[in-house]
């Protein structure tokens, strides 16, 4: 058994009913994908279209997708805490301490690492560069390795369910019990290679985002008349490129600790596992508002839009946005205030926290005051942006309490603490997702999200959220710890047993979301969005047509305000016809992005089995085509004949709708004066 | 930059774990600073061919810039000799990586410095074959001066280096 | 819309008002749900002086902060239902993008409140510090306390005796808890009494708490550490003086002494430990218990370093 390392037979599954067939699931998840594209002859249109494509917008909705599917997953996961734990009063329920242990590490680690990352990094490489008035990211090739490094991350948690198992050390992996001493498994080694490979993946994006945004933008796009959604992703960028490199060094040093005996973080041999929680929440603190600035981006953007006035405050957003970046990497020691620093430590670092709260709350204020004296449409986006403005207060309120360290003292570490995040992650971080998807969705695919479903989807995830989670606040308060498999305090459990409801509710969310994608693209022929600007709009990607073609502007617009789409309108020069159409040079496509993450998957899966010829063969092929990095990338040119054929089909299609599809809308404000191709 | 932020890291790292020897050798009785010069000398000596390596690319003169990137190569090659030497003869010693966290330390930081030289050798010989076949076009100029950068990057790295760990460890 | 004409417009109105009525709903159950969790809140409730004060600051903190919420929640309602689209008789300025005063408002109302809570924050973070005696004029009671997987050792090295998942003492005197941990990372926390600290293998945390009245407690271990972290729980008892007397004599009875072989046995990994007494307990054993992780090898606990030498 040399030759396969550490993996034998029993490596599988077959222990538990419930392991196996989670296991089954996925493979037969993965079984079924394959066979809907054989069974639709699609296996070119996905292999050459898709998975080689350097497309910033095709990427974006590959990226979106994975995002997706490890929603599902990570959903699976919570919905099975919630009713262990509901179920579990002076009871073991009907998962053991060891099963529910990887589950609760496994829902962490999906929901931030390969459910919100790959959701934002989407968002993103969709919309940002049409919004610069570019025509793709600066480097489009490292792009698609970023991609498919995260997706082979993502792959690496998913077949940890099917071999081996995954790490029972939370989604933060604390040494030294996430050490070679007390966890010898392969489940950290799963967790610590996902999280490094995908790490590098978004250390990439992050470069190749604030390149795009310093190097790409249109002529008269100054950095102050960028949206705003681009100038939270320029400081989530800055985040990310500083930040990631600590989650690195931290998941480095333990796959060492645990692979190579080093001692970083051991209990003995002078290691010290204090290191690893700096090192950790050094790039874990940043990473909320990585998450998070994206997010408050896309609310931006919607409130606008649909309280069909200017953004209130811009200055301000921006200033707030940078503070709220910059802020970000002086605060990570509140993760740990209960580790016996001195009472000057502490509060240094709560007054940091608190200081936190006052961007934020600008925010909110302009956020509510740009709808003051609009008009406001409520559309699903602008449902679940209401819902996050008021929800999302009540987290920022839990989150004052925990900074200040005597409080935390007491609620750290309890479901207090697990109510606190997830009441800034879901409303915060999803909902603004969540509005993001529904709100460009008609870009990308040229219809729009049915609405009904959407407004659906809105209510169950709110309602959801309020029994899942506010019961938790409470229990946090009755001094019930986090990750308890079960326990033997009778009040713990009708409120556990309220939050389960919450979760059942949150899970006819998901398939509101699911009905809603597919009664969408059965209806799409009612729904098209000819104009590609269906909303509206304001910034420069409603200019292009939706979805849009591959170059997205056939001639790079001129921008001369903020809402830069917007003033063209109302200067009544946004469908003009160009004088000439010049050639337009784009990337070719490349499988060696794809072939860059298998190798990574590969090499992964090697590290963590201890397959050590197949790690050489992986590593040879990862160093094979680093080199081919610097060979020179293959173009073709799009000459501007086709650009002017594409266009023509446009005005065409602008002129059979000259009506902005808003305006039959009851609450449409007729700002700016509806107009059609001039 | 996220290469410095690492590190960064890892210096900190390293001065936290300095105290960290559980009994085993401290630098004191590891390093020798004749070595560690000699990896100095070799290593900024590379830095400066390179200098000249990029005054003769302004020049457009390809062939001196081969030869100024084969010296530049053989420096490294070296120090990454001398440095192979120092680790394995620790390692001999039984001052391995797995002895203490101090050396945990020390072998991942002066060995990601000693990773970091070796892609920064094989990335000049990439750029030896690319002057041979292509010329001095514009895109390699380009990627030379990039590689110029990445090898200063790694000379001022050692230099923190010596002045962290060599210096204060034998002193 | 094509699928969305009018009447849809209103009912998503009406919605949204429904939507307010439910968060209003959902506040007043949560509230009503921590009302009768109260009686059985350690931190509501609590038993001790540092509990009430970490409390206080809670509430400080969520009636100061309400200056702010509150108006977000009215202002969200009302611009909802003021500015909905369809209403043609509201003031409708679709250039308003900036006004100063508002600005200085916005951010100057949350800078005020931060700046109050500072003055609350920084004082109580030294008054609540966790590593400060407690003044009450009483000498307090010494107590070491070991994580293990998964319970916890307590040694009261001036009555020489040892207890395990069993922390036993007068009400009225302060408490000065020494930990550590023999195994992964550990908290060690009793809410009624006061807030938690990380027990660290190889280092030592300090935790001083106070009991008001002689009560049955429970703390545990909150920082997960493996498949036994559930059950990682122990009795806090506060008694009179008199009961505590009597309950160091029959740890003294205990016929079960804890030498450096009975410690060996007793930190191998075990789940569910009953309540253990041991009526000696070798000295310094805490101080070896941290010496055994600081000089390399595990096994041989013998050149015990001095306590002064540990991490504080």
């Amino acid at each position: 058994m040399e030759l396969l390392g550490r993996l034998t037979f029993d490596s599988l599954p077959f222990y538990s009913v419930i392991a196996a067939s989670g296991a089954g699931i996925t493979v037969l998840g993965a079984l079924s994908v394959m066979a809907v594209i054989t069974y639709f002859g699609a296996w070119r249109l996905v292999l050459f279209d898709w998975v080689s494509s350097l497309d910033h917008k095709k990427i974006g909705i590959m990226y979106i997708m994975v995002a997706l599917v490890m929603l599902m997953r990570g959903f699976i996961d919570a919905a099975m805490m919630r009713s262990q734990q509901a179920i579990a009063f002076n009871s073991d329920g009907y998962l053991p301490p060891g099963h529910f242990d990887q589950i609760f590490s496994s829902h962490g680690t999906i929901m931030i690492f390969f459910m919100a990352m790959p959701f934002l990094a989407g968002l993103i490489n969709l919309i940002m560069p049409q919004q610069l008035g570019s025509r793709d990211v600066a480097f489009p090739f490292m792009n698609s390795i970023s991609l498919w490094l995260t997706t082979a991350g993502a792959g690496l948690v998913l077949i940890s369910l099917v071999i081996g198992k995954f790490s029972t050390a939370g989604w933060t992996g604390y040494p030294p019990y996430s050490g070679p001493e007390y966890t010898p498994g392969v489940g950290v080694d799963y967790w610590v290679w996902a999280v490094l490979i995908s790490g590098v993946g978004s250390t990439m994006s992050g470069i190749n985002f604030l390149v795009t945004i310093i190097k790409c933008r249109a002529p008269g796009m100054t950095l102050l008349r960028l949206p705003l959604f681009t100038w939270t992703v320029l400081v989530t960028s800055v985040l990310m490129i500083f930040a990631f490199p600590a989650l690195t060094v931290a998941c480095g040093m333990l796959a060492l600790d645990r692979t190579a005996g080093f001692h970083f973080f051991t209990n003995a041999m002078g290691g010290n596992m204090m290191n690893y929680i700096n090192l950790f929440w050094l790039w874990g603190h940043p990473e909320v508002y990585i998450l998070i600035l994206p997010a408050f981006g896309v609310f931006s953007e919607v409130v606008a839009t649909f309280s069909q006035k200017r953004l209130f405050g811009y200055i301000s957003l921006v200033l707030a946005t940078c503070a709220i970046g910059l802020l970000s990497f002086t605060v990570w020691l509140h993760h740990f205030f209960t580790m016996g620093s001195s009472a000057n430590v502490n509060s240094f670092f709560g007054v940091m926290t608190t200081i936190i709260a006052v961007p934020t709350g600008v925010k909110v204020f302009d956020w509510l005051l740009t709808m003051y004296r609009g008009r406001i449409i409520f559309k699903p986006p602008m449902l679940y942006t209401i819902g996050f403005l008021v929800t999302f207060c009540i987290g920022g309120l839990s989150g004052v309490l925990l900074a200040m360290p005597p409080v935390d003292y007491l609620m750290h570490n309890t479901t207090f603490l697990i109510a606190h995040f997830h009441n800034m992650i879901i409303p915060g971080v999803l909902f603004g997702y969540l509005a993001g998807y529904m709100f460009w969705f008609p870009k990308a695919f040229g219809f729009k999200l049915n609405e009904k479903w959407g407004a659906w989807s809105f209510w169950c995830w709110i309602i959801g959220f309020y029994l899942a989670f506010m019961p938790l606040y409470v229990l946090g308060l009755l001094g019930m710890p986090r990750r308890m498999e079960h326990y033997d305090i009778a009040a713990w459990q009708p409120h556990l047993i309220i939050a389960a409801i919450g979760a059942f509710i949150i899970f006819l969310g998901i398939v509101c979301l699911a009905v809603q994608l597919v009664v969408s693209i059965r209806d799409r022929q009612q729904a098209l969005d000819l104009t590609g600007d269906p909303w509206n709009g304001r910034s420069l990607e409603w200019l292009t047509s939706s979805p849009p073609a591959p170059y997205n502007f056939a001639l790079v617009p001129q921008v001369q305000s903020i809402d830069a789409f917007w003033d063209m309108k109302q200067r009544g020069v946004a469908y003009e016809r160009p004088e000439r159409y010049v050639d337009i040079v784009l990337p070719k496509n490349s499988f060696i992005g794809a072939v860059i993450g298998g190798a990574g998957f590969v090499f992964g899966f090697a590290m963590i089995w201890y397959i050590w010829w197949l790690a050489r063969c992986a590593r040879r092929h990862l160093c094979r085509h680093r080199h081919s990095c610097l060979r020179r990338r293959h173009h073709h040119r799009d000459p501007g004949g086709r650009s002017e054929g594409h266009r023509g089909a446009r005005f065409a299609q602008l002129a059979m709708t000259p009506k902005n599809e808003m305006a039959d809308d009851p609450g449409f404000a007729g700002q700016p004066l509806p107009e059609g191709a001039a | 930059m996220s290469d410095g932020v690492i590190f960064a890291l890892l210096f900190a790292t390293y001065v936290v774990m300095l105290g960290n020897t559980a009994g085993g050798p401290t630098g004191k009785e590891l390093f020798s600073l004749e070595r560690a010069a000699g990896e100095t000398a070799l290593l900024l000596l590379s830095s400066t061919t390179f200098g000249f390596a990029a005054v003769a690319l302004a020049a457009a003169d390809r062939s001196r810039v081969l030869l100024w990137l084969v010296v530049t190569v053989a420096l490294g090659l070296g120090f990454l000799y001398l440095e192979f030497g120092e680790f394995s003869g620790m390692i001999a010693q039984g001052a391995g990586p797995d002895r203490s966290g101090f050396l945990s330390g020390f072998f991942t930081l002066v060995g990601t410095h000693g990773l970091h030289v070796s892609i920064g050798v094989l990335w000049i010989f990439v750029m030896i074959g690319q002057v041979l076949i292509k010329g001095l076009t514009r895109p390699v100029a380009s990627r030379l001066a990039r590689l110029g950068l990445f090898w200063h990057f790694l000379d001022i790295i050692w230099v923190a280096i010596f002045s962290v760990v060599y210096l204060p460890g034998v002193l | 819309m094509s699928d969305c004409p009018i009447e849809p417009q209103g009912v998503i109105v009406r919605q949204a008002l429904a939507y307010r009525l439910q968060i209003i709903l959902a506040f007043g159950l949560a509230l009503l749900c921590s009302g009768c969790g109260a009686l059985t809140s350690p931190d509501l409730d609590p038993n001790g002086p540092i509990t009430l004060a970490e409390r206080q600051l809670l509430f400080d903190g969520v009636s100061i902060m309400m200056i702010v919420i509150l108006p977000v929640f009215v202002m969200a309602a009302l611009f909802c239902w003021r500015y909905r689209g369809t209403n043609r008789s509201a003031r409708y300025t679709p250039n308003l993008a900036y006004y100063w005063p508002i600005e200085i408002l916005v951010w100057g109302a949350p800078a005020a409140i931060i700046i109050w809570l500072g003055f609350h924050l920084v004082p109580g973070t030294h008054r609540l510090d966790p590593y400060d005696p407690i003044d009450t004029g009483v000498t307090p009671l010494k107590v070491e306390a070991v994580a293990q997987d998964w319970k916890w050792l307590f040694i009261y090295p001036e009555q020489n005796i040892a207890v395990v998942n069993e922390l036993v003492f007068p009400a009225g005197q302060p408490l000065a808890i020494r930990i550590t941990s023999d195994t992964v990372m550990n908290s060690l926390i009793i809410p009624a009494l006061g807030g938690q600290i990380y027990a660290m293998a190889g280092m030592q945390t300090r935790l001083h708490l106070l009991a008001d009245e002689p009560a049955e407690m429970w703390g545990r271990n909150v920082q997960y550490s493996g498949s036994g972290f559930a059950d990682q729980q122990f009795r806090a008892v506060a008694t009179t003086k008199d009961d505590f007397d009597a309950w160091v004599a029959k740890a003294k009875s205990a016929s079960a002494t804890l030498d450096a072989s009975t410690y060996e046995t007793l930190a191998q990994p075990s789940q569910k430990v009953p309540v253990t007494y041991y009526s000696g307990v070798e000295p310094d054993l805490f101080d070896r218990i941290i010496a055994k992780w600081r000089h390399g090898d595990i096994v041989d606990p013998a050149p015990a370093i001095p306590a002064a030498a540990t991490v504080e």
